[in-house]
């Protein structure tokens, strides 16, 4: 075992998992904000607002990692002031990968929680009311809770699909090692190097575990938060 | 008072309802289904907006179309509890009854936590969740809830129609206890007469999104729009009295109703206690001349007020003593007998046909509990 995590499977499993928790944590918030918004509102532009937080879906990911780069690289419109008013520098660095993960995993996790928000029924929120709970009080106290199984079914969903993300984070936050160079850049760049045939089956093994570690998580946690609803 | 006029219409549609109804008491809003009952509870709970029209609670505007006033339904402070109870279902059922009493801060209290839960016998129930509840202790710990958000008024849409008929005893006692225990008005959404008849002190009764008629629950056993939707086997005069005096032996007590007495089936009611009684229309037979050696009990003197002819034959208004009586005869015996408006007649019905039609209204006056 000990063969299999060797000091760069290692630094590249805990990057990995650094910028999947951190592109989680940025997301989660506004994911719920957006599946609120798409479930619960009718405005002009509301489809056009859907396909918006969809397109990281179907487009390249070389391509969200490009626009990421134009919006908050150096010398981009928003990673300017950024750096300049709050000191906060997105591109070539772990942050920066988060950012990326977080822009690729929000459709899933937007799918996920506007399904669950979908579920919740609008009769207890009426029924609330009535109880004297004005709306965000009745957010937090009814639809947040029975909101809680999709959420967290989103967010695991979302963070084993971000400890693989490659495509964007290579183009916005580049490969450097220690930095942004997480479980697929390193299995990728094992893959170019001559040498690197037994280090890349390594990690391709790691990260195939990982997923589906994910992914029972998700499943075996959802079960059990529907239990403690009543469900 | 509870005054109420709206307007709404939507396709296939339209609720044009006004009615005005005594506080506190118990309003039911009868109906057929698809009347509009619930839709019109909505509007006055504040979750359905009229088109046009205002509602008013004692001196209070709720929504006033005209004004541009609409009450958030947060800060109306009107109780609802649903047809499905609607439970919280990620909260026990202390947390449940608790949530509208958080919310209640600085609001004149008129019950606690502890009066609800004797109340309503919520004791064994409140460690649980609301999956575990049968459908009549959710609609009790239901009205619990809305009880202990300290309402004005308490709106009941069918609150037994979700329950199995065997079962409806688990919720309407305590809703007896609810009207002769407490001051708060309640509106009762039905299309049970029987609930009516056990609950309500007025009535409004609503057809295809209209209010036809309202009044007293007495006044309206008279009205042809009510024995219209009622049918024909429920048709009969509902009768307020007082316990005069009991014969236990005999499982009856007289009851004074106007300036009569009658006798009818009822146990276990104390003297002085308010019953009101329904005497099928079917069950009364009427006689020109005093008749003896019957068992009937209850041979009472009176006159023809009003003679309606209809396709089951023919209803009699008695006035007897004040009170009024409805008599169901076919068309032959209304020709053998030659009645007419102001003939004098006697009118007689079994104490036994009375049995299960008489309902406790209030509690004893001694206030014994």
């Amino acid at each position: 075992m000990n063969a299999l995590l060797g000091p760069a499977e290692l630094e590249a499993l805990g990057l990995s998992l650094n910028v999947a928790a951190r592109s989680v944590c940025f997301s989660l918030p506004l994911a719920v904000l957006a599946a609120w918004v798409l479930t619960r509102t009718r405005f002009p532009g509301r489809t056009l607002f859907d396909a918006f937080v969809h397109l990281p879906l179907v487009l390249p990911p070389v391509a969200v990692g490009y626009v990421l780069l134009v919006l908050f690289g150096a010398r981009g419109v928003l990673g300017a002031w950024l750096q300049r008013h709050l000191g906060i520098e997105l591109a070539f660095t772990t942050a920066g990968a988060a950012l990326a993960t977080a822009v690729m995993s929000f459709p899933l996790m937007v799918r996920a929680i506007r399904l669950s928000l979908e579920n919740v029924d609008r009769g207890l929120e009426d029924a609330a009311r009535t109880l004297g709970a004005a709306p965000f009080d009745r957010f937090l106290s009814i639809t947040l809770p029975l909101m809680l199984p999709g959420i967290l079914a989103g967010a695991v969903t979302a963070f084993a699909a971000g400890l693989g993300e490659f495509g964007a984070v290579i183009t916005f936050a580049s490969n450097v090692p220690g930095v942004t160079r997480t479980l697929p850049l390193a299995l990728y760049t094992a893959m170019q190097s001559p040498t690197g045939d037994a280090l890349a089956l390594r990690l391709a093994v790691l990260s195939f575990t990982l997923g589906l570690l994910g992914l029972l998580a998700a499943e075996l946690l959802v079960r059990r938060v529907r239990t403690l609803l009543g469900r | 008072m509870l005054r109420v006029s709206v307007l709404w219409r939507r396709p296939g549609f339209n609720l044009e309802a006004t009615f005005a109804a005594p506080t506190p008491g118990v309003i039911a809003l009868f109906g057929p289904s698809g009347s509009g009952k619930t839709t019109l509870v909505n509007m006055i709970a504040g979750l359905v907006a009229p088109d046009s029209g205002e509602i008013r609670l004692g001196e209070e505007l709720l929504t006033d179309t005209r004004a541009g006033i609409a009450v958030a339904v947060e800060r109306r402070r009107i109780g609802y509890v649903f047809q499905d109870a609607r439970l919280f279902p990620h909260l026990s059922i202390t947390a449940n009854l608790r949530y509208g009493e958080k919310r209640a801060r600085g609001v004149p209290r008129f019950i606690d936590f502890d009066e609800v839960v004797a109340l309503l016998g919520l004791e064994a129930l409140l460690a649980r969740r609301p999956r575990q509840l049968s459908g009549g202790e959710r609609q009790r710990v239901a009205l619990g809830r809305a009880l202990l958000a300290q309402p004005r008024l308490l709106l009941l849409d069918e609150p037994l129609a979700s329950i199995d008929v065997a079962r409806r005893e688990e919720v309407l006692p305590y809703l007896e206890r609810l009207r002769d225990r407490l001051a708060i008005p309640m509106v009762y959404v039905s299309h049970q007469f029987e609930e009516v008849l056990r609950l309500a002190t007025h009535m409004v009764l609503l057809e295809s999104g209209r209010v036809v008629a309202e009044g007293s629950v007495s006044a309206m056993s008279l009205r042809p729009e009510l024995q219209r939707v009622v049918g024909p086997d429920l048709v009969g005069a509902v009768l307020d009295g007082v316990v005069k005096r009991l014969d236990p032996a005999n499982g009856s007590a007289e009851l004074a109703i106007g300036t009569g007495t009658l006798q009818v089936s009822l146990q276990g009611v104390p003297l002085g206690t308010r019953v009101r009684l329904q005497v099928l229309a079917r069950d009364v037979i009427l006689a020109i001349q005093p008749v003896q050696g019957l068992s009937v009990r209850n041979a009472l003197a009176g006159t023809v007020t009003t003679i309606t002819k209809d396709e089951w034959g023919a209803l009699v208004t008695m006035d007897v003593g004040g009170a009024a009586v409805l008599a169901r005869i076919t068309d032959n015996a209304l020709t053998a007998l030659r009645l007419r408006p102001g003939d004098a007649a006697w009118t007689l019905f079994k104490a036994v046909s009375t049995r299960g039609h008489a309902f406790r209204l209030a509690g004893a006056p001694q206030g014994g509990n």
